[in-house]
C-alpha cells in the first residue's frame, strides 16, 4: 500500500489568531439561521412527522412479516433458518412436530405450528428475507411499531401473516405436484400413507 | 479413547504383539505407512483399502455406501479417486526416472490412455509404492460428475428435510457441487412420505441408493426385510411384501442414510438439527449402557443418537433405548420437596431427616436403592447404611436379551449396585428381610431411592407402619404417595455420574439439561446427608467423591475420574 | 406608602432587600428557564430545525390563535421541562461519596446567585435611596471574584462524589481550566479600576455614563474577560469538564432528576452572572451614551432596568450563538491560550494602562 503523504501547511498568524474560522463559523450559521427562523426564511428542513408522512421508498427494511401465496396458503415450511440466522434471535418457531397439523397446501408436509417475531429484538437487518429458502418472510414498509408491553410486541403467526399480506411466487411444492402427477408412475402422498406395491 | 485397564501381572506374563506388516504409499504427495491389513465390518483382517490409508493419512475422501461396520458395496461411486502404481519394465524391475525414484504410472483407461480413469477408494487395495491422489483435477471432476448425476432426479426438500444440517449430500454439494444444474427435463418422481414401519418415514426422492440400510437390516439385524424394487431411474428402497420392517434396530438406519430418504417418526418435523446441543451420555434402558448422544435444545431433551464405541456398543443402539427419554419431561414430575405430604424446602426436609437418622439405633433403618443410581450414589448411599447398620438392597429387574445389543439385565448399573455392596450377589434377596424388619417392628425407618417398594413385597400397609420413609423418585408411584419426606431426583440427563455395565465397564456420563422445578441430583442431596450423618467425605465434587469410591473398593481398582474418557474403561472383575 | 415611610429605617432596608433578592431570584431563574428555551430555538433554527413546538398544557388548546401560536414557539416548554426535572427518578448510584454527592449540586449553584447581589441592574426606583442593587459593596468586584472561584469546587466535589472515571476527569478538568481562567480574568480587570479608581460596582457605571463605556477604553480587556467568562461557563467551546463525546457527561455524568437540574441551573445562572458583568464593567451598565443620570421617577427606573436586562439578553445570545459555532478546543490548546496569550496579554495592558493613567493624571 502506497502511503500519500499530505503537506501540512503551517497556519499563518491570522490565522492562528481564531479570527478567520470565528468569523466563517459566524456566517455558515447566520445563513441557516436566516433560512429557518421564523419572521426571516421560515423554511426549516423538519418533516412534522405524525401530520406529514414519508414515501417510504422501495427496498426499505422495515418489520419482517410472513406472506401467504396467492392461494392463501402460508409460505413458511418451517425450515427454521431464519430463527438460526436472526443475529439478536429475534424469531423463535416452534415446528409442527411428529403429529403436528401439516401444510396448508399440498405437498408441502409441513408448517410452523407457532411463529413468533419479538420486534422489540428485531433489528431489521433483512437476513431472515434473504436467508428464506421459500420466500415466505419480507421486510415491509412498517416502520412505526409500538405497544404497551412487551407481550404485545411479540408478533406471531396469525398476526404476521394478517400483517404480511399475499407474495405471488413460484409456487414450486405444487408444481412438483403437478410434475408428479403428470408421470402417473407414482403416488404422491401429502399426508404418510402405506407403501403400496 | 482411553486404554482399558489391565492388570499389569497379566501385562508382563503376555509377549509384545508382533508389529503389523505395514505398506507404504503416498496421499496427495505425502508419504504414510499403512498396515497391511485392517480390520472389516465384522473385525475380520482384510487388505487394506486406498479409503482407509487415506484416513490414515488424515485426508478424508467422500463416500456414501462405505461404512466401517458394513460390508463393502461400492455401489455410489463418490469414492473415485484417481491414483497410480510404480511402472514395471518389461524386465519386471521397476522403472526408475532420471533423480532415481520409481516412475508411477497414473491410472488411465486402457483403450484410451489420455483419459484419467478412477477406482473406487472404498473397494479397491493398496499396493506398494501406490500414489493416491485425493484432490487432484481428474479426482474433482470425477466427484463433481458424480455428484450431479445423483442430484438429477433428488428433489431438494432441504426445507422440509429432516436430514438438512448433518445431509451428506449437502455437504458434499456444497464441497464439489455446481451452483446451478444443467438438467432441463423433469424430475423423476417417487413416493414421499411413505410409512415404511412403525418408527420409520421414507422419503424415496431423496434417497442416493446406497444400500446402507438393506446391508444393515441384513447383515448386522439378519431381518431380510427392505430391498431395492423397480429399476432404473425408478429404483426404490422398499420393505418386501409380508415383511415389515419393525425390528428393534430399525432407527439405526436413520443414522446410517446418508441423506434424508429414511427419517425418525419420533423427531421428526420436532428440531432443525443444528440448534441441537449434543451430549454424551450412556443408555439407561438396560445392562448393555449403549452409548448416547443427547440432542437438547434450551432444557428439552429432543433426541437421542448411538455414540460410537466399539468397546459395547459400536455405532449402533436399540429403538427401545432411543426412545426411552420422553418420561422426563413429563408433565407430572416430581418437583417439589413433600415433607409429611406438604411443600417444604430442602433444608428442612434433610434437617429432619438428619435428626431422624443422627438419632436412630443401629438396625432401625433399612435402605432400598435402585440399580438405575449412579454408582456415587449407591457408594453414598452404601456409606450412610454402614453407619446406621442398615440393611441395604436393590431391585432385579430382567427381560428377553436379543442377539445385537439388548441385555437380559434391564437395570443400567446392576453391577455398580454389587461392587458397592448395596446390594449381594442377587438383587432382592434381602427384601423379604426388610418387610419381616417392618413387619416386626424392628425397622422404624426406611430410605427408598427410585423404587417403587410397593410392588415388591412392602405393601402399602407395612409403609404405614414406619415413623419416616424417606423416597427420592422422579415420577409419582404408591411409594411415594406414602413418603413422609419426598425428595425429587433427577434423570439421568439431568445429572452426571458413572454406571458399571453387565460386562465391567465403567463408563461416565454427562449432564444435558436442568432438572425440573426443585427437584436435584441425588448425589447433591444425598451428599449433605451422608457428610451430617456418616461424617464428611472431604470432597464436595462428583469428581472427588469417585476417586474416593475407586480408592475405597478395590474393584474399581484406583481409576481416577480423569482417566475415564467418554467411552468408558474394563474393569477387571 | 405611608406605612412604609413609618418603619424603621433598619426594617425599611430589611423589606426593601427582600424584595430585591426575591425578585431578582425570581426573574433570574425565569431568565434561566427561557434560555434553555432560546438556546434550543436557536440552535433548531442555525441547524435548519424547528426546535420545540409540541409541548403546551390543555388550557392552550382553547385560546383561538395565540394559544397555537404560543405552542409553536415552544413558550411552555421550559416549564415541562421544570415539571419532568422535580417528578424524575432521582437516582444515587450505590457507590457513591454519599455526603459530597448531595452537596456538590448546591455548591455549583448557590454561587451563581450570590454573584447577582453586587450588581448594580438599575439606577434607583422611585426614591433615590432605594438603589438597584442588592449589596452596593465597596469591594463589589473582589466579592464576585471570590465568590466565583467556590463555584469550582461544586464541580470539583461532583467529580470525586461520583466516584467513576469520567466525572472525575471531569472535575479535574474542570479545576484546571476555572483556576487558569480566573487569572485573566482577575488581571483584565485590573486596567478597568486603574481607570475607574475604585472597585464598587455602582461607581464603575457611575464612571462609564459620563466617560463613555470602558469597552471603548478597554477593548483588549474586554475580549480577553469574554474569552475568560466563557472558560469559567464551561460553555463551548470551553466544555471540556463535560465533553459529551469523551467522558460521557463529565462531571454531572452520574447525576439525575432535580440534582442534575442543579447543576444546569448553576451554568445557565453563571452564563447570566457573567453577562452582568460584562455589561457593569465595559457597557455602562443601566446607562446609554444619553442617558446616563439616575432616574427620579418610577417609569425612568423601570427604563434602566429594562436597557440592562436588554443588554444582558445580548449578551446571553452571544454564548448560544458560539456553542454552535465552534468546535470544542483541544485540552493543550486551552491551556496554551489561557496562560501563554491571555496572561501575558492582560499583564501587559495593565502596564500601558498605568502609564497611560500615571501620564494623564500628573
Ligand atoms: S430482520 Fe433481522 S433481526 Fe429482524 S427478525 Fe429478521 S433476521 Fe431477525
Ligand atoms: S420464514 Fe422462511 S426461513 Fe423462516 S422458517 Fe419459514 S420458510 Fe424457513
Ligand atoms: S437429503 Fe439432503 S440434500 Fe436432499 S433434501 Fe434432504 S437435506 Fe436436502
Ligand atoms: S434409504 Fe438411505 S440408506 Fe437406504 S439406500 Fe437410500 S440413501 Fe441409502
Ligand atoms: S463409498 Fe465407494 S462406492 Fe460408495
Amino acid at each position: 500500500m502506497s502511503t500519500k503523504v499530505v503537506e501540512r501547511k503551517p497556519l499563518s498568524a491570522w490565522e492562528r489568531s481564531y479570527i478567520p474560522s470565528f468569523l466563517g463559523g459566524l456566517g455558515v450559521t447566520w445563513n441557516h439561521f436566516k433560512r429557518t427562523a421564523p419572521f426571516l426564511g421560515n423554511k426549516p428542513i423538519t418533516m412534522e412527522y405524525p401530520e406529514q408522512k414519508w414515501v417510504v421508498p422501495e427496498g426499505y427494511r422495515g418489520a419482517p412479516y410472513l406472506v401467504k401465496d396467492q392461494e392463501g396458503a402460508t409460505k413458511c415450511v418451517s425450515c427454521q433458518l431464519c430463527e438460526f440466522v436472526c443475529p439478536p434471535k429475534a424469531i423463535r418457531i416452534t415446528p409442527p412436530g411428529e403429529n403436528g397439523q401439516p401444510a396448508d397446501r399440498a405437498n408441502a408436509e409441513k408448517m410452523p405450528r407457532e411463529f413468533e417475531i419479538n420486534m422489540l429484538r428485531c433489528i431489521f437487518c433483512g437476513l431472515c428475507q434473504e436467508v428464506c429458502p421459500e420466500e415466505a418472510i419480507f421486510l415491509q414498509k412498517d416502520y412505526s411499531l409500538t405497544g404497551t408491553s412487551r407481550e404485545e410486541m411479540v408478533y406471531n403467526k396469525e398476526k404476521l401473516l394478517k400483517l404480511g399480506g399475499t407474495h405471488a411466487g413460484i409456487q414450486k411444492w405444487k408444481h412438483k405436484l403437478e410434475e408428479a402427477e403428470a408421470q402417473e408412475s407414482f403416488p404422491v402422498a401429502t399426508e404418510p400413507q402405506k407403501h403400496s406395491h | 479413547m482411553s486404554a482399558p485397564v489391565t492388570p499389569p501381572a497379566t501385562a508382563a506374563t503376555q509377549a509384545a504383539p508382533p508389529p503389523p506388516e505395514t505398506v507404504t504409499v503416498k496421499v496427495n504427495g505425502k508419504t504414510v505407512q499403512v498396515p497391511k491389513t485392517m480390520p472389516n465390518w465384522q473385525g475380520k483382517p482384510e487388505a487394506t483399502t486406498m479409503l482407509q490409508a487415506a484416513r490414515c493419512a488424515g485426508v478424508d475422501i467422500p463416500h456414501y455406501c462405505y461404512h466401517d461396520k458394513l460390508p463393502v458395496a461400492g455401489n455410489c461411486r463418490m469414492c473415485l479417486v484417481e491414483f497410480g502404481t510404480p511402472m514395471i519394465g518389461p524386465d519386471r524391475k521397476p522403472v526408475l526416472n532420471e533423480d532415481g525414484s520409481p516412475k508411477i504410472a497414473r491410472s488411465v483407461l486402457p483403450y484410451e490412455p489420455g483419459t484419467p480413469r478412477g477406482a473406487i477408494a472404498c473397494a479397491t487395495p493398496i499396493s506398494p509404492g501406490m500414489e493416491i491422489y485425493a484432490d487432484s483435477p481428474a479426482t474433482k471432476q470425477m466427484r463433481e460428475a458424480v455428484l450431479e448425476s445423483l442430484l438429477i432426479n433428488h428433489p431438494l426438500d432441504c426445507p422440509i428435510c429432516d436430514q438438512a444440517g448433518e445431509c451428506k449430500l449437502q455437504e458434499y454439494s456444497v464441497q464439489h457441487g455446481q451452483a446451478e444444474s444443467r438438467f432441463v427435463e423433469a424430475k423423476v418422481h417417487k413416493p414421499k412420505a411413505v410409512d415404511l414401519g412403525p418408527r420409520i418415514i421414507l422419503d424415496d426422492e431423496r434417497c442416493v441408493l446406497c444400500t446402507r440400510c438393506i446391508r444393515f437390516t441384513k447383515d448386522i439385524v439378519n431381518d431380510d426385510a427392505l430391498g431395492i424394487v423397480n429399476r432404473g431411474s425408478y429404483n426404490t428402497i422398499s420393505a418386501f411384501p409380508g415383511k415389515t420392517f419393525d425390528n428393534n434396530y430399525t432407527l439405526n438406519t436413520v443414522d446410517l442414510c446418508p441423506v434424508g430418504a429414511l427419517t425418525s417418526k419420533d423427531f421428526r418435523f420436532k428440531m432443525r438439527v443444528w440448534f441441537l446441543k449434543e451430549t454424551a451420555s450412556v443408555c439407561t434402558t438396560c445392562g448393555t449402557g449403549c452409548n448416547t448422544t443427547i440432542g437438547s435444545r434450551e432444557g428439552v431433551v429432543h433426541r437421542l443418537e448411538p455414540r460410537a464405541n466399539d468397546a459395547v456398543n459400536g455405532p449402533w443402539m436399540c429403538d427401545t433405548g432411543r426412545l426411552n427419554y420422553k418420561w422426563i419431561a413429563r408433565a407430572d414430575r416430581l418437583k417439589e420437596v413433600r415433607v409429611g405430604g406438604r411443600k417444604s424446602t430442602w433444608s428442612t426436609a434433610l434437617r429432619e431427616i438428619t435428626a431422624k437418622l443422627s438419632t436412630a439405633p443401629a438396625g432401625s433403618v433399612a435402605i432400598v436403592a435402585s440399580a438405575r443410581q449412579t454408582n456415587e450414589e449407591l457408594f453414598l448411599l452404601k456409606r450412610l447404611a454402614t453407619k446406621l447398620g442398615a440393611i441395604t438392597d436393590s431391585i432385579a429387574r430382567e427381560g428377553e436379551p436379543d442377539r445385537l445389543l439388548v441385555s437380559g439385565d434391564r437395570n443400567p448399573n446392576s453391577t455398580g449396585a454389587r461392587l458397592t455392596g448395596v446390594s449381594f450377589t442377587e438383587a432382592g434377596i434381602q427384601l423379604p428381610k426388610i418387610a419381616a424388619g417392618i413387619a416386626s417392628g424392628t425397622i422404624r425407618s426406611l430410605i427408598v431411592f427410585g423404587e417403587d417398594v410397593t410392588q415388591h413385597g412392602i405393601d402399602a400397609s407395612l409403609l404405614a407402619k414406619l415413623d419416616m420413609l424417606v423416597v427420592s423418585d422422579i415420577l409419582p408411584n404408591a411409594t411415594t404417595e406414602a413418603a413422609t419426606h419426598l425428595l425429587p431426583g433427577a434423570a439421568a440427563p439431568e445429572k452426571r455420574g458413572t454406571f458399571v455395565n453387565v460386562k465391567g465397564r465403567l463408563q461416565k456420563f454427562h449432564k444435558a439439561v436442568e432438572a425440573p422445578g426443585d427437584a436435584r441430583p441425588e448425589i447433591e442431596f444425598l451428599q449433605e446427608l451422608a457428610d451430617a450423618v456418616a461424617g464428611p467425605t472431604g470432597t464436595s465434587t462428583i469428581e472427588g467423591l469417585f476417586n474416593r469410591m475407586t480408592a475405597d473398593i478395590p474393584a474399581f481398582g484406583g481409576v481416577q475420574w480423569s482417566a475415564v474418557g467418554d467411552t468408558g474403561v474394563t474393569l477387571s472383575l | 406608602m405611608d406605612f412604609f415611610q413609618n418603619l424603621d429605617p433598619a426594617v425599611q432596608f430589611f423589606i426593601f432587600s427582600a424584595v430585591k433578592i426575591g425578585v431578582v431570584f425570581g426573574v433570574t431563574m425565569s431568565f434561566v428557564a427561557y434560555s434553555v428555551l432560546v438556546e434550543r430555538k436557536v440552535s433548531a433554527w442555525i441547524q435548519d430545525r424547528v426546535g420545540p413546538n409540541r409541548t403546551s398544557p390543555p388550557i392552550a388548546q382553547f385560546i383561538p390563535i395565540l394559544g397555537p401560536f404560543l405552542t409553536r414557539l415552544g413558550i411552555f416548554q421550559p416549564m415541562a421541562d421544570g415539571l419532568k426535572f422535580l417528578l424524575k427518578e432521582d437516582f444515587t448510584p450505590n457507590y457513591v461519596r454519599l455526603a459530597y454527592f448531595w452537596l456538590a449540586p448546591a455548591i455549583a449553584v448557590i454561587p451563581a446567585f450570590l454573584t447577582l447581589a453586587v450588581i448594580p441592574f438599575g439606577s434607583t426606583l422611585g426614591n433615590p435611596d432605594n438603589k438597584m442593587v442588592i449589596a452596593d459593596l465597596d469591594v463589589g468586584i473582589l466579592y464576585t471574584f471570590g465568590i466565583v472561584s467556590l463555584g469550582v469546587y461544586g464541580i470539583v466535589l461532583a467529580g470525586y462524589a461520583a466516584n467513576s472515571k469520567y466525572p472525575f476527569l471531569g472535575g479535574i478538568r474542570s479545576t484546571a481550566q476555572m483556576i487558569s481562567y480566573e487569572i485573566a480574568m482577575g488581571m483584565s480587570v485590573v486596567s478597568v479600576f486603574l481607570l475607574v479608581g475604585d472597585l464598587n460596582l455602582s461607581k464603575v457605571i457611575e464612571y462609564q455614563a459620563h466617560g463613555g463605556w470602558l469597552v471603548f477604553k478597554q477593548p483588549l480587556a474586554f475580549f480577553i474577560f469574554l474569552v475568560a467568562a466563557f472558560a469559567e461557563t464551561n460553555r463551548l467551546p470551553f466544555d471540556l469538564p463535560e465533553s459529551e463525546s469523551e467522558l460521557v457527561g463529565g462531571y454531572h455524568t452520574e447525576y439525575s432528576s432535580m440534582k442534575f437540574a442543579l447543576f444546569f441551573l448553576g451554568e445557565y445562572a453563571n452564563m447570566i452572572a457573567s453577562s452582568a458583568m460584562m455589561v457593569t464593567l465595559f457597557f455602562g451598565g443601566w446607562t446609554l451614551p444619553f442617558l446616563g443620570e439616575p432616574a427620579s421617577g418610577l417609569l425612568g427606573g423601570l427604563l434602566h432596568i429594562g436597557i440592562f436586562v436588554a443588554k444582558m439578553a445580548a449578551f446571553m445570545i452571544l454564548f448560544i450563538w458560539v456553542r454552535w459555532m465552534f468546535p470544542r478546543f483541544r485540552y493543550d490548546q486551552l491551556m496554551d491560550l489561557g496562560w501563554r496569550r491571555f496572561i501575558p496579554l492582560a499583564l501587559a495592558n495593565i502596564l500601558v494602562t498605568a502609564l497611560v493613567v500615571a501620564f494623564v493624571n500628573r
